[in-house]
């Protein structure tokens, strides 16, 4: 049984780092600010979440999961507020998105 | 929560949390208007559980995406309409679509978003409006 939680939480954890890494090679290779966001963001979610969730297992019930858990709350809640105000931030500042070529762009006026 | 349960301890959370509040008091920023959380617990559960499904399938989406050689990139941003009535709600919305990857919410206005897509394809506007009736749903109660 303890093996069984053991190879599932290294899953996790190994899941966990990844996404994460997969979230850096992304920020690196991604051509411009906006779509770096997105690659930012994997690793935010998948990575994040995969690693709380493997480290549960870990700790089993005890208090540490109990923080785990509320860290994973807090960071599920503050994680797309805090890309949100980056977003936002950019477009007020006046750093419009690039539109693929053969999209008809909506009209400005967003900001 | 850290396990420590001596008196020494115990009685500086108290203080902290007694200093606190009275500070806040002092303060007079607790302002008038509560926010009364009218959700519904039950949509909200069948919500997370769809949420996180979502999560994985885009991570799997955006993750290709930076793997593939030539990076299949389709930016766009576009509006979403949002048809939630409270201010929570919005946010859950608005969270929601920033949570997956792929997608962001950049500008909020009262009755529609403004998204930014990694790899925009037509069908993503209507994938949108099915995640704001789903949030609607927790709203209000009402069926998805």
């Amino acid at each position: 049984m303890s093996l069984f939680v053991d190879i599932l939480s290294w899953a996790c954890i190994l899941g966990g780092g990844f996404f994460t890494i997969i979230g850096a090679v992304g920020t690196l290779r991604f051509p411009d600010f906006w779509s770096r966001l997105h690659a930012v963001s994997v690793s935010d979610s998948a990575g994040m979440l995969l690693f709380i969730l493997g480290m549960c297992l870990q700790a089993g019930l005890t208090l540490v999961t109990l923080k785990l858990v509320l860290i994973g709350i807090f960071l599920f809640i503050t994680g797309p507020t805090a890309t949100h105000a980056v977003a936002n931030a950019a477009l007020v500042t006046g750093l419009r998105p690039p539109i693929a070529n053969d999209i008809e762009p909506e009209v400005e006026g967003g900001a | 929560m850290s396990g420590v349960y001596q008196p020494l301890t115990i009685g500086f959370g108290a203080m902290s949390a007694i200093v606190a509040t009275y500070v806040i008091h002092r303060m007079n920023v607790v302002d008038e208007d509560r926010v009364p959380l009218a959700l519904h617990p039950v949509r909200m559960l069948q919500y997370w559980v769809w949420l996180m499904v979502e999560i994985a399938k885009s991570n799997i989406a955006v993750t290709k995406i930076i793997l593939a050689r030539d990076m299949p990139i389709r930016q766009n941003f576009f509006t979403a309409p949002c048809t939630e009535k409270t201010e929570l709600a919005q946010v859950i919305f608005a969270n929601s679509i920033t949570l997956t990857p792929g997608t962001i919410t950049v500008e909020t206005e009262d009755d529609h978003f403004w998204v930014h897509a990694l790899a925009y394809s037509a069908d993503d506007p209507d994938a949108l409006m099915d995640m704001d009736a789903r949030v609607l749903a927790v709203e209000t109660g009402g069926r998805a």
